[in-house]
């Protein structure tokens, strides 16, 4: 990517529209398009090669997210900073909602019914998490980062959302929501021991969480029990996890070719428009169609962090930073759980599989990305001012 | 952190070369495990013909109307829609009800079987009005001939635990298959059977069946051509079911076909595939009569009179001229036990042939003290006597042979010298199936040739001139004569005991002998005060009649054998019997027939 032209102070502050576009991303709009259209496919032959149910509804919320993708990339990093904390404090609430008022399904309040769209709050605190953390570490200096005190406030405000997420219970996302803050912890430069405390302390929940029977559900014990050895319960919940391997496997290195996956089109594999999307594409395009797919995503992973690393501003790198490391972990638990590395956690393939907030999420999470790269010489001050020099 | 990430893709990346290279086969294997369904296709079964091609076990179509849940929106009203056309009881309405709660809805439910044509068309008129009906055809099992040769045909029933546990055929666990219990269905199964064929199908993850993937028609099984003519199979049937208990035999005494065997009473072998209820079941077992044993291979009885071939063949075997020369005063002296010939008044001067025609017990006590019971038993055993005769039909029993080792070794006595005599006679421990009667006149009138009766259609034809294929025996023509002149007079002299019963057609003569087993004792008393008349005593004390004979006299072809169970006099109740048969049979000729000319089958290897 070419360097952009060099301004002034105060004109790199007041790029004009022209300027913006031509800062545009446009490979990682290119490899959005490919992992998108891979989807399209997918859903076209999860209906037994057909565009009804899925995938022209699907198609439709893309072009609506890439609207939304392009919009958001055009606000410039001090605008957004002012809408962080409303944004959190909205996505709380949203999830307080959710817990108390929110449709139930697969055994767990995820939804919220808004009529004509079914909102997930769980997925927009996953963008919201990684803005305000952004915003907030923008704040410190080095030095501060480095009292444990400061360290207080960014703790909990990843605790109180991840713990409201669990409460759903949604295990898949809450464990991201914190393995994302993290990553984040980590590249703000938070020492490797508070981690190990931290850790410590997390173990120790674990355990209460795992004894405690408001916490933890009995599904979701039984999905990390069944984990441990899915061949123990064939017919109950070990018979996702075994079904998925037997479509894995079963594709062998070529796959058994669009429309030919006999495991998904005959109603053996669960779930193959969602969370298992992942299987059904590498039955139907073996082992060489997944590499492929997952080499897409690592190369949008590698773009997102590139441009963390050549912005200016402190909240716009943590933003592309935490942005493209929730979706590596979005791919990663999606494909290593349909692949039985890990338990089945309910989350979806991004980009691919089907549902609409999960996509304008990941859609706008990308628009945020292209802002960070369109203003990354954007220089901002930690009290949100212009920085001089 | 970048490494961190790298590191996890490629344990993803790692983690899709284990599943879908390294492990790929295993998986495969469990994909086709899930997704193929192997189904058997019944064969159909073999058919069971008589000699001249007459079937006497079928498989006729069976139209059924099958019930698909899911393609009728309202079953209740599809259901009375049905019933309108075609009746259904409510323990059939309850069996449906039943089945449909227990099969996914995409499962056909049988709702009535065995529709006639009329109901058919019926409903097949009916179909666009009645979702989810269809009507499917598969096989019964139908014997045209019912009861007339049920003994010898068997049955056909679904297996039961221990067949299924014996017989490790697949076929064996296929809702509806039958298998063969009894008779002929049971001893040709494995052929009858035939070979089950495959359908491989793809069905989903609930069952459904998508498509078809492959077909392997399997192979039919083989038809059965039996020795049996069944229209003397009927006709034989038909003249002994006045009685209340018997069976009859007939055969060629060249080549060993059973051309009819029948046993009364009957049942009808159909009710066995229909399935029988508990009631009927409890009838059949519980019949005085024995309604399911085959009396003809499995009922035994004491031969008496007819047994006397067998001890004048032995004593010329050890010697004894035909001319032996007995005086017979109405009883016999041993020891100090008195034996009375049936004829109170005596024979006077009898020899050997004279014994016969007139059946004297006192010339074969004489003859059976001379030659001893191990002498007559040796030449009883060479006629068929004391073993299975080999007939390829389950259930045949051996009778009993006594000698002196057996004796020992059975009852742990020794011999007594007056059963010698009692045994010469055909009675005391001798017992012999009314199938090894008729083996055992076919051998004498064969001359001593060791033919085996069989069921299943000789390969040959029939050899009358030719050198027989079974191997001749220790006995000589001219000692066979003497019998067979002796069984001549029976029917053909005027003093015979059977005379009466005589074939008076030219040219089909009929050569006997007449045999009255008493199976009670008389006693002194009784006998002073004159022995009751069979017809006054309870039907199980009377005597049973027998009768034995071969025919035509001067070129025998036939042989039969007829007891008839508790019958009374063998001259009176069995002779009459035989003499129809033989006659019905010489006129039908059956031996002499070429059955190619009346649509021969190909027959059974």
């Amino acid at each position: 990517m070419g360097l952009g032209p060099q301004l002034g102070v105060s004109a790199r502050n007041r790029m004009t529209w022209r300027d913006k576009i031509a800062h545009i991303s446009w490979p990682m709009i290119f490899l959005i398009g490919c992992i998108a259209s891979i989807g399209f496919a997918m859903l076209y032959s999860a209906a037994h090669g057909s565009a009804d149910p899925w995938m022209d509804r699907q198609a439709a919320r893309f072009g609506v997210g890439l609207a939304m993708m392009f919009a958001v990339a055009m606000i410039d990093l001090k605008t957004l900073m002012r809408f962080v904390y409303p944004a959190y404090v909205v996505s709380i609430l949203l999830l307080v909602w959710v817990d108390f008022a929110g449709e139930v399904g697969m055994g767990a309040q995820r939804w919220i019914d808004l009529g004509v769209v079914q909102l997930q709050p769980s997925e927009i605190m996953k963008i919201t998490l990684v803005m305000t953390l952004a915003r907030y570490f923008h704040g410190l200096s080095y030095e501060d980062v480095g009292r444990p005190l400061s360290l207080i406030v960014p703790t909990l405000l990843v605790l109180v959302p991840a713990a409201l997420v669990l409460k759903q219970p949604d295990l898949g996302t809450a464990g991201m929501l914190m393995m994302v803050a993290a990553a984040m912890f980590v590249v703000v430069g938070v020492r490797w021991w508070k981690f190990a405390l931290v850790l410590a302390m997390g173990v120790g929940v674990a355990y209460y969480a795992w004894n405690s029977p408001d916490i933890l559900h009995d599904y979701q014990k039984a999905r990390i029990m069944t984990f441990m050895d899915p061949e123990s319960d064939l017919q109950g919940t070990g018979y996702h996890i075994t079904q998925s391997k037997i479509a894995l496997g079963s594709g062998g290195v070529w796959g058994k070719g669009f429309l030919q996956g006999t495991q998904s089109h005959l109603d053996f594999l669960p779930e193959r428009q969602t969370d298992f999307i992942f299987t059904m594409y590498a039955e139907e395009f073996g082992m060489v169609g997944g590499l492929v797919l997952l080499g897409l995503y690592v190369l949008l992973v590698a773009y997102g962090v590139v441009i963390a690393v050549r912005c200016k501003s402190q909240f716009g790198r943590l933003l592309a930073f935490g942005l493209s490391f929730n979706l590596f972990c979005y791919f990663f638990i999606n494909t290593a759980m349909v692949m039985g590395l890990i338990p089945v956690v309910g989350v979806p393939l991004p980009l691919i599989s089907y549902g609409g907030t999960v996509l304008m999420t990941v859609l706008i999470g990308f628009g945020l990305v292209m802002s960070v790269n369109i203003h990354r010489d954007q220089r901002i001050g930690r009290r949100l001012g212009n920085e001089d020099a | 952190m970048g490494l961190g990430q790298a590191g996890l893709t490629l344990a993803l990346a790692g983690r899709l070369y284990y599943l879908q290279v390294l492990q790929a086969d295993k998986y495969k294997l469990l994909a086709d495990e899930n997704r193929i369904n192997l189904r058997l296709l019944p064969p159909s079964r073999g058919l069971i013909y008589d000699r001249f091609g007459l079937p006497l076990a079928d498989n006729y179509p069976n139209y059924r109307a099958m019930l698909v849940a899911e393609q009728t929106s309202d079953l209740a009203r599809t259901l009375a829609d049905f019933a309108e056309l075609v009746p259904i009881t409510e323990r059939e309405r309850a069996k449906i009800m039943k089945e449909l709660s227990r099969n996914r809805p995409f499962t056909p439910i049988p709702v009535k079987e065995d529709l006639d044509w009329e109901q058919v068309s019926r409903v097949e008129i009916n179909l666009p009005d009645l979702p989810g009906i269809s009507i499917e055809v598969d096989q019964k099992r139908v014997y045209p001939f019912g009861g007339i040769a049920a003994h010898l045909l068997g049955y056909v029933s679904a297996p039961n635990e221990k067949d299924i546990e014996d017989d490790k055929d697949p076929l064996l666990s296929l809702p509806g298959i039958r298998i063969g219990k009894n008779g002929l269905e049971r001893q040709y199964e494995s052929p009858l059977r035939g070979q089950a064929g495959q359908s491989e199908l793809e069905v989903n993850s609930v069952g459904r069946v998508i498509r078809e993937l492959a077909r392997e028609e399997g192979t039919p099984g083989k038809d059965l051509v039996t020795s049996l003519d069944i229209g003397l199979q009927q006709f034989v049937q038909q003249r002994l079911s006045a009685e209340y208990s018997g069976a009859a035999v007939i055969m060629d005494i060249y080549n060993g076909d059973i051309l009819a065997m029948a046993s009364t009473p009957t049942y009808d072998p159909s009710a066995f595939y229909r399935g029988l209820s508990p009631a009927e079941w409890q009838q059949l077992t519980s019949d005085e009569y024995h309604p399911l044993t085959n009396k003809a291979i499995a009922g035994q009885f004491a031969p008496g009179s007819t047994f006397k071939i067998a001890t004048a063949v032995a004593a010329q075997q050890v010697g004894v001229s035909p001319a032996f020369n007995v005086f017979c005063p109405g009883y016999y002296t041993l020891g100090n036990m008195r034996f009375h010939c049936w004829k109170k008044e005596g024979h006077g001067h009898v020899d050997m042939p004279g014994a016969l025609q007139h059946s004297c017990d006192v010339f074969f006590y004489e003859l059976a003290r001379t030659i001893g019971i191990d002498a007559i038993a040796v030449a009883a055993r060479e006629l068929g006597l004391g073993d299975v005769a080999g007939l390829d039909l389950p259930g045949e029993r051996p009778g009993v042979m006594p000698t002196r080792a057996w004796k020992k070794a059975t009852l742990g006595q020794s011999w007594h010298p007056g059963e010698t005599l009692i045994n010469g006679i055909g009675q005391g421990f001798v017992l012999a199936t009314p199938l090894q009667l008729c083996v055992m006149t076919a051998r004498v009138a064969n001359g001593g040739y060791a033919v085996k009766p069989h069921l299943f259609k000789a390969n040959e034809p029939p050899k009358a001139d030719g050198p027989s294929p079974y191997p001749k025996m220790n006995l000589q023509q001219s000692w066979l004569d003497v019998v067979k002149d002796g069984m001549d007079r029976v029917c053909n002299n005027q003093r015979g005991t059977a005379y009466s019963s005589r074939i008076t057609i030219p040219g089909m003569e009929m050569a006997g002998k007449t045999g009255s087993a008493q199976v009670r004792r008389i006693s002194m008393a009784e006998r002073a005060t004159g022995v009751r008349k069979n017809e006054d005593i309870p039907w199980r004390q009377r005597d049973h009649a027998l009768f034995v004979a071969f025919a035509p006299v001067h070129e025998p072809r036939y042989a039969c054998a007829v007891v008839i169970e508790h019958g009374g006099g063998g001259a009176r109740y069995a002779g009459p019997i035989a003499r129809d048969m033989l006659i019905e049979t010489q006129r039908r000729d059956p031996a002499r027939r070429n059955p190619n000319n009346e649509g021969g089958r190909r027959e059974m290897p």
